[in-house]
């Protein structure tokens, strides 16, 4: 039996799409298989682990347990929307800076997840970042570095500094 | 990891989605509301229907409006929108309270108040808050809707009183009338870790009339087969002084008929300890809001 399609169309990072999937496709395979977006990993495939966040309209999401037919009609922000070019996002930044990961696994869906924490609330303690991100699993850092980087990229952000304009930025060159 | 494939339909009302799931039986259709219970177990292929009916184009599902007395919650209204909701919190401040134990923001985001339900997870939190509020369930079939109370409606793990061709449209939540009386709900539970499914979770109402309680009403998870009413705790409290005594004495009515069974999580002793303690907690914090109210 031929595998039945439904049409969708849906905007990733600002860019559109209008094709056809196979219902039982998964949002993170379609992400990373169909649109060559890699940088959202796929971690426990059950919803548990948080790897796989992306922003759905705005909201952040599993994309492991969402289909891609559920995304038709909506925009997806993934973590390679966050960077402008070879500017950082000031999450980005910050992650890097403060040693927010270790092996990276986590780091996209900690960076979509912190996201939509601070767009809720551009100056959160560190409690409500810590509760924020337990949503999300690192197994190597410990967290404290991630909500270092999170306060500190809310503190830039809130300041509107442009991203790299900081003094220690000729470390990574 | 992918779940097996199956037939997929999109309709956009209530009754094409009822003449689906009668239309195609045979492949043992599911319903699709947010997918965050449905999915994980679709990737695990503990769940293959072989036709899923998504409900997300059913823009007259998704509300949240007062009808009379009662707060009307459309089944595929997001949790989280829920949970922020203003109407929510003036009149059922409970319900919010346990969605923001269910699971995390990311899951709560797409997952549906009608969606967590109608799964009837045993140790899930979002039906025992509708059991303590009364709350009633509103199906539609290929004869029309019915009104289920909640207590009717959970049946056992996973099983519900809808039929197969039935589709869960509208939670009912009466509004109280606290005219006179200063009301305080509660929700605590019980997790090994924050955003886990609950051991033991316990929903508490009180309404106290001057140094009286009025009115209890209490519901537990993790204690059964389903999130279950106290009832004889309720009763126990009913009239009596809102002080240490009764609510001890509540909290052991609570778990006197219960025999949970134990599983890798916790062992039934354990489980009924906690749940001791729980109701103990939750009917604590409900008098001290109902206290603080001004």
């Amino acid at each position: 039996m031929k595998p039945q399609k439904h049409p969708i169309d849906v905007t990733v990072n600002g860019r559109r799409h209008s094709t056809e999937v196979e219902p039982r496709l998964l949002l993170v395979d379609f992400l990373r298989e169909e649109l060559g977006l890699p940088g959202t990993h796929v971690g426990c495939e059950h919803g548990v682990c948080g790897t796989c966040t992306v922003l759905l309209d705005g909201a952040s999401i599993r994309s492991c347990i969402t289909f891609a037919v559920q995304a038709d009609g909506a925009e997806v922000s993934t973590v390679e929307g966050l960077a402008r070019g070879a500017e950082l996002h000031p999450l980005q930044d910050e992650f890097w800076d403060k040693q927010g990961l270790q092996c990276g696994y986590c780091t996209p869906g900690m960076l979509m997840r912190a996201q939509e924490i601070l767009a809720a609330n551009p100056d959160p303690t560190p409690e409500q970042v810590r509760e924020g991100i337990s949503s999300n699993l690192c197994r190597c850092t410990g967290y404290q570095f991630i909500v270092e980087a999170v306060l500190a990229a809310a503190d830039r952000l809130r300041d509107g500094t442009a991203a790299g304009a900081r003094e220690n930025t000729e470390v990574r060159s | 990891m992918k779940p097996p494939p199956f037939a997929y339909s999109v309709p956009a009302t209530v009754a094409e989605a009822v003449e689906l799931l009668a239309a195609h039986a045979d492949a043992e259709p599911r319903v699709l509301a947010g997918g965050q219970s449905l999915i994980p177990l679709m990737n695990f292929r503990l769940a293959q229907p072989g036709h899923l009916v998504d409900l997300r184009n059913i823009a007259e599902l998704s509300s949240i409006r007062l009808d009379g007395d009662a707060l009307v919650i459309g089944a595929m209204t997001r949790q989280s929108e829920v949970e922020r909701s203003p109407e929510v919190a003036l009149a059922a401040p409970l319900l919010a309270e346990a969605i923001g134990l269910a699971a995390h923001p990311p899951i709560r985001n797409l997952g549906t108040v009608g969606g967590n339900i109608a799964h009837a997870d045993p140790a899930a939190e979002l039906p025992a808050a509708v059991l303590a509020l009364d709350g009633e369930l509103v199906a539609v079939g290929p004869d029309g809707p019915r009104t289920i109370a909640a207590a009717d409606f959970l049946r056992g793990p996973f099983s519900t009183a809808l039929a197969a061709d039935e589709l869960l449209t509208e939670i009912r939540l009466p509004r109280r009338d606290l005219a006179g009386v200063r009301g305080g709900y509660a929700f605590v539970e019980f997790s090994r870790v924050h955003g886990n499914f609950a051991i033991v979770g316990v929903a508490a109402l009180v309404e106290l009339d001057g140094d009286r309680i009025r009115r209890a009403a209490l519901a537990l998870t993790g204690v059964a087969p389903t999130a279950i009413r106290a009832h004889a705790a309720e009763r126990a409290l009913t009239g009596a002084a809102p002080d240490p005594a009764a609510v001890a004495a509540a909290a052991e009515a609570a778990v006197a008929g219960t025999s949970p069974s134990g599983d890798v999580h916790a062992g039934a002793i354990t489980r009924t300890v906690l749940a001791r303690t729980y109701v103990r907690r939750a009917l604590d914090l409900a008098i001290s809001r109902a206290r603080d109210e001004r």
